[in-house]
């Protein structure tokens, strides 16, 4: 029995983060940032879902239907979508996050019209439908080499400080750097608002900012790696709900 | 274009006092911080705020460069009359902001 108990207790510590330790840094927050999230009224990544709700029914200046012409109801059609990406892309042959996927909606059906502010706005709406769903990566064999890679990101050292994501974010989760405590980096609020920024951002730029704090030099905008870091990242935090839009320090 | 984001009750009782909140999408940038080319950047923020209840003013505040991004004001009313209330955000830059919303009073 005791040698079974062990037997066990060894495992648990082998795995590096078991499915009940896992928590969203939401957990992690001053009570009057969770407070900010909680209440639609008092979170400012609202403002953004409201845009998106308008420019979602919004015909295109260039001509070219609207997004809820072709998908109709986003309450209905996009519900879950944002809980599955990052996907395969058939039309692009490669993984794509769902900013990129708005973005080659928009070129090619409303060409001319697609502009960063407005892309960032839709993909608050549409992964605000998604909100309290658990993320649920595709079963997807084509994706399997990219997450890899993603995964080999996640622990290789870069920078001048020397560090991987998983020495912060594994190794010293829970702890605290600066006074502020250091989360287990599961993407569950994306497009978050972040009080720091005083504005909407997206998971690459956040990891961007992470990338900078470490003193390597991020990858370019439209690099591979960012959605390659995302799989993996998914697939790390499958099964927890989606927040978005989250308010963070 | 700004955006608001305003809640309050859609009816209330007579004499009941109910919270307004209000949530304007805008940079508030101070005047005070350096662009990407090394100059400053012009001061560009929100300057007054007014809220008018059947064209009485009930609350006219002054904002100033230290308040962050996206400001938001929460204040209560005492419920008079059925109307609706008028929200009005002028700023630097020619910034203005205007937002109606009905009220129901039983």
């Amino acid at each position: 029995m005791r040698r079974g108990l062990l037997v066990l207790g060894l495992l648990a510590a082998a795995l590096p983060l078991q499915a009940d330790d896992r928590r969203s840094s939401f957990l992690d927050m001053s009570p009057a940032t969770q407070a900010m999230q909680r209440d639609d009224s008092l979170n400012p990544g609202m403002l953004w879902v409201l845009q998106g709700a308008q420019a979602w029914s919004q015909p295109a200046a260039t001509g070219g239907p609207s997004c809820a012409g072709c998908h109709g109801e986003a309450t209905q059609s996009m519900r879950g979508v944002a809980a599955r990406y990052p996907a395969f892309d058939a039309a692009l042959g490669r993984p794509v996050d769902l900013g990129q996927r708005i973005a080659a909606c928009q070129q090619r059906v409303q060409p001319g019209a697609a502009d960063a502010e407005a892309g960032l706005a839709l993909q608050a709406y549409v992964a605000h439908q998604s909100r309290g769903l658990p993320i649920a990566p595709p079963d997807d064999a084509r994706l399997q080499a990219p997450r890899e890679r993603g995964q080999q990101l996640w622990t290789r050292r870069l920078g001048q400080l020397d560090l991987a994501c998983s020495d912060c974010h594994e190794a010293l989760a829970g702890r605290r750097l600066g006074g502020s405590p250091i989360p287990q980096g599961h993407p569950t609020g994306y497009p978050i608002y972040r009080l720091e920024w005083q504005g909407l951002g997206t998971l690459q730029r956040r990891l961007r900012a992470c990338l900078t704090g470490v003193r390597a030099e991020p990858f370019a905008a439209d690099a591979p790696e960012w959605v390659e870091l995302a799989l993996y990242l998914a697939w790390r935090a499958r099964g927890m709900p989606l927040e978005t839009p989250g308010v963070r320090p | 274009m700004a955006r608001t984001l305003i809640t309050l009750p859609a009816a209330v009782r007579r004499d009941a006092v109910f919270q307004v909140r209000t949530l304007l999408q805008h940079p508030m940038e101070s005047g005070f911080r350096v662009g990407a080319d090394g100059r400053v950047l012009p001061r560009d923020i929100v300057r007054r705020f007014r809220c008018l209840y059947n064209g009485e003013l009930v609350i006219e505040a002054e904002l100033s460069p230290a308040i962050a991004a996206n400001p938001f004001i929460e204040f209560s009313v005492r419920a008079v009359d059925s109307g609706s209330l008028l929200f009005e955000w002028t700023g630097d830059q020619g910034f203005a902001q205007r937002e109606q919303r009905p009220l129901v009073v039983a």
